[in-house]
């Protein structure tokens, strides 16, 4: 409950706090920190759901197996601002990557200037130096834009840096911190139902005598026609999720680490 | 009853003393290291950037009959910038200055030797080049961060130990004030390595 209000009243603040934040001069407001965190946001609307969805699943997934996050951007217009020092300070704004790894990837289309960069967090520079980045760019990215395709060339170049960082990190999914309690009382809930049950139904055929082990049988049968219309159920299930590609918009497990940038990277135009 | 009241309250206000002001000495410690890290920073991004320039000259030398005033104006600027050394517990604002200014020399001789490489297409079509142009970029933008945050880090140091009454025992326990990374004529904007 105190959780609650806490939360409340910080997203009353935030946004005054972030007010005070920005300097006057700035023309280009970096996007409040997103609830949802994941991999992709199409500001500037330039991929088609499929292409966003894929994208976002992929670098997901890579997340998942790595805990390295690489998240794409893509906004109209800088609106004047040095596309080199807004993509590592938004990046590191938001705290992508893991804060003790430092394992953040941060791609910034801007789509009028026609410029991409891409910040590579603390722990990634060694590995993605700006030469490497910068030459990704160039000849993996940019020939995929100038052939017309937005897609093509970030997720060519997603896969380039997934191979550059190959074997680095490994990691688990995390869970939503927020999550984390609830699923918890929940599954204790479910096991002390279970163990009343169970104790309920032994005292039952205990004070039954021979008559309980009759009476046992017909739980018996029931739990096994609950049972086989579950798992019928779940097969279901299944299937339904796997057409859907069983994705679903998860995001980042445990969302933006809070990883921290240097200010380097390295990008090009076309 | 009397008799133990006032040397209660004496007991009671010396403990009340103690913790506040160790809070306050203790933050301010705290808040020194993280401006010291931060200067940490700085000095590796400069130096970062030191090394690159001798992978620069190196190829620029090696890729093209280049003009050789260009050259050795940049090599004279960077040792001039590792001579200034700075303690990073004990930055005066003097240093500071100096080491700003020794180090926007290699930033104005960087930019003209980065001007005059546009006239050699060998060079700009060196991958090796390229590559670095990349890297020095990257850095000037590093170093542009690295000092944004020190100030930032001395904000925070110098809004701890200077506002009252933190002041009072700030003084008592010796932290000074520390001083801001100001630009320099032209050194505020990295400089501009053209692709």
């Amino acid at each position: 409950m105190t959780h609650c209000i806490a939360k409340f009243i910080k997203s009353l603040l935030l946004p005054v706090f972030f007010l005070l934040l920005q300097p006057v001069s700035a023309q280009f407001t970096i996007p409040e920190k997103p609830k949802f965190q994941t991999s992709v946001y199409d500001y500037a609307n330039l991929l088609s759901p499929q292409e966003k969805q894929s994208l976002e699943e992929k670098l997901v997934r890579y997340s998942d197996s790595t805990s390295t996050q690489i998240v794409v951007a893509t906004i109209e217009s800088l609106k004047g601002e040095d596309i080199g020092i807004l993509t590592p300070k938004w990046a590191h704004q938001w705290g992508i990557g893991q804060a003790k790894e430092d394992n953040g990837i941060f791609i910034l289309l801007a789509q009028s200037e026609r410029r991409i960069w891409i910040a590579p967090g603390y722990g990634v520079e060694d590995r993605l130096t700006a030469g490497i980045t910068g030459e990704i760019v160039r000849e993996v990215i940019i020939p995929q834009f100038k052939a017309g395709s937005y897609y093509n060339g970030l997720d060519k170049g997603t896969d380039v840096i997934v191979d550059v960082l190959k074997g680095k990190y490994k990691g688990t999914r995390k869970s939503d911190k927020s999550d984390d309690g609830l699923a918890g009382i929940f599954i204790f809930i479910v096991i002390v139902i279970i163990l009343i049950i169970v104790l309920a139904r032994g005292r039952k055929s205990g004070g039954g005598g021979k008559g309980g082990i009759g009476g046992g049988g017909g739980p018996d049968l029931l739990d096994m026609i609950i049972l086989s219309s579950l798992g019928r159920g779940g097969g279901g299930g299944f299937g339904g999720g796997s057409s859907g590609g069983g994705f679903g918009g998860g995001g980042f497990g445990g969302g933006f680490g809070g990883g921290g940038f240097s200010g380097g990277g390295a990008g090009g135009s076309w | 009853m009397k008799k133990w009241l006032v040397p209660g309250i004496i007991v009671f206000l010396i403990i009340v003393v103690y913790f506040w002001a160790k809070g306050i000495n203790n933050t301010a410690v705290i808040k020194d290291q993280a401006s010291q890290e931060a200067w940490g920073n700085v000095q590796t991004s400069y130096q970062r950037r030191n090394d690159l320039i001798g992978n620069l000259v190196n190829t620029v030398k090696g890729a093209a009959d280049f003009e050789k005033s260009t050259l050795e104006a940049v090599v004279k600027a960077r040792s001039e910038a590792t001579k200034t050394t700075i303690d990073p517990s004990n930055i005066t604002p003097e240093q500071l200055a100096e080491f700003n200014k020794a180090q926007s020399g290699v930033s104005s001789a960087l930019s003209r030797l980065l001007v005059t490489v546009e006239q050699y297409p060998d060079l700009k079509a060196n991958q090796n080049f390229v590559k670095l142009q990349d890297e020095l970029a990257s850095t000037e933008n590093q170093i542009l961060t690295a000092r944004t945050r020190f100030n930032e880090s001395v904000k925070d140091y110098n809004g701890h130990i200077k506002t009252f009454p933190n002041s009072i025992f700030a003084g008592m326990f010796g932290f000074k004030e520390k001083s801001y990374f100001n630009a320099v004529e032209g050194a505020e904007k990295p400089v501009e390595v053209k692709f």
